[in-house]
């Protein structure tokens, strides 16, 4: 088979690995977490040769995007408590001990054999099989949407993406825990250009971000992306000091927290009855209710994705907030 | 070779690297970021399972689960991280 894109899938899926390779190996961290953001948007790319491109939209915007935000962050804290501030090297407080050659040979080893048993499982599977699309397309016209991932992450599998919503909350709960006293790392000083940056492109995120959603029942998009792309407003504020979270704003936060959870689960509980189970959309309502849920789960995820980008709850004792744009 | 078969190499090439490094990078950040690798190295293996030659439909199902696990990825490591930053602080009040 003579595919023109052979080549390009090839260069492709080399860089990936190389990028891979490079992450773990680079000394510097600051270094290494952007050769991983690039190693995500490729891997990105190559989800969309895959014919996946919801997946590549939730990968570049969450596994990437945020993510990326996240390990920046938390190197400048390290780096901050550390006063290694604007130092290239940024290594851990304790010297890290040599391991001892033979632990790493066994590591090596012990990998070397779940690779090769993933490998075998994978290679030995039958290809292109029948997997689920079949079921799918025949339950497409009950889902009350006409795009299939949506009709599975909001419809067919709402459970998991009930949990997944679950996990999100969890998480922010966490982290305001652990972070609970801890000192706060000075927001990187940001130019004017970084101003005049956000102001041009948060109305442009936000049409994107409502478009990904709003599309997402008949094409890629939906309430992940666009919560992760509605997420990046709020790291923007952040980031540019326009917004400064105050004590007096946890309780909106906590409401806006709950609110995807709460409604999704309240929906889904209210719709059995009748002959029909939990998380049975009436056919008749399904698109309406569909979109109900993803609309307040985006809200949901754009606000903790933010939240978790700044960590530190917002406490009483936060002092004297320094306005940048003053 | 087909698009399937060369990702899905990909994929378990990646995984293998983020598992080696898991187990052998020094510091914290690293770790994680090793694992970051592992998970997109299993997103690799689900995406290309679900992948049909063209102009067939791929299979929804396994796109939905990745996209789950992306979120969950991320909900795990904003916890990791915040468990990170307040051990290096610990650490360093304790330098101090």
């Amino acid at each position: 088979m003579n595919d023109p894109f052979l080549l390009f899938d090839l260069l492709l899926a080399s860089a990936v690995i190389a990028l891979a390779v490079a992450t773990l190996s680079v000394r510097d961290l600051f270094a290494s977490i952007v050769l991983f953001v690039i190693f995500g948007l490729l891997s990105a790319l190559a989800w969309v040769r895959l014919s996946a491109p919801d997946v590549a939209l939730a990968e570049a915007a969450i596994g990437t995007g945020v993510t990326g935000a996240l390990l920046l962050k938390t190197l400048h804290h390290m780096r901050f408590v550390t006063g290694r501030l604007g130092q290239d090297a940024a290594e851990s407080v304790t010297p890290a001990q040599p391991v001892p050659a033979p632990v790493i040979w066994a590591n090596a080893a012990l990998c070397g054999l779940i690779t090769l048993g993933l490998a075998m499982a994978f290679f030995a599977a039958p290809q292109a099989g029948p997997g689920f699309e079949a079921l799918v397309t025949d339950a497409m016209p009950e889902s009350g949407v006409t795009h299939p991932v949506t009709a599975v992450l909001l419809n067919f599998r709402s459970y998991d993406t009930l949990m997944e919503v679950v996990v999100l909350l969890a998480a922010v709960i966490a982290v305001w825990q652990i972070e609970r006293g801890l000192s706060e790392a000075p927001a990187p000083a940001l130019g004017e250009i970084w101003h005049g940056f956000a102001r041009l492109t948060l109305p442009a995120i936000v049409v994107v971000g409502t478009y990904l959603l709003w599309k997402g029942s008949e094409a890629p998009g939906g309430a992940f992306q666009s919560g992760a792309v509605l997420a990046a407003v709020g790291l923007l504020l952040l980031l540019s000091r326009n917004y400064v979270p105050r004590p007096a704003h946890r309780g909106l936060a906590r409401w806006a927290f709950v609110l995807g959870t709460g409604v999704f689960a309240a929906i889904a509980l209210l719709v059995a009855g009748g002959g029909r189970e939990v998380f049975e959309y009436p056919a008749e309502h399904a698109y309406s209710l569909i979109l109900l849920i993803e609309g307040l789960v985006t809200i949901s995820i754009a606000v903790t994705l933010a939240a978790l980008f700044h960590g530190r709850e917002p406490v009483a004792l936060a002092i004297e907030e320094k306005r940048h744009d003053t | 070779m087909t698009p399937d078969l060369i990702y899905g190499a990909t994929g378990i090439a990646v995984f293998a690297i983020g598992l080696i490094g898991a187990l052998c990078a020094q510091d914290r950040l690293r770790r994680v970021l090793a694992l970051k690798l592992c998970s997109v190295g299993a997103g690799f293996i689900l995406v290309v399972g679900a992948w049909r030659i063209p102009p067939a439909d791929p299979d929804p199902v396994p796109h939905a689960l990745v996209i789950t696990g992306i979120v969950v990825m991320v909900s795990a490591t904003a916890v990791a991280l915040a468990l990170i930053r307040r051990l290096h602080t610990l650490e360093a009040e304790d330098d101090d």
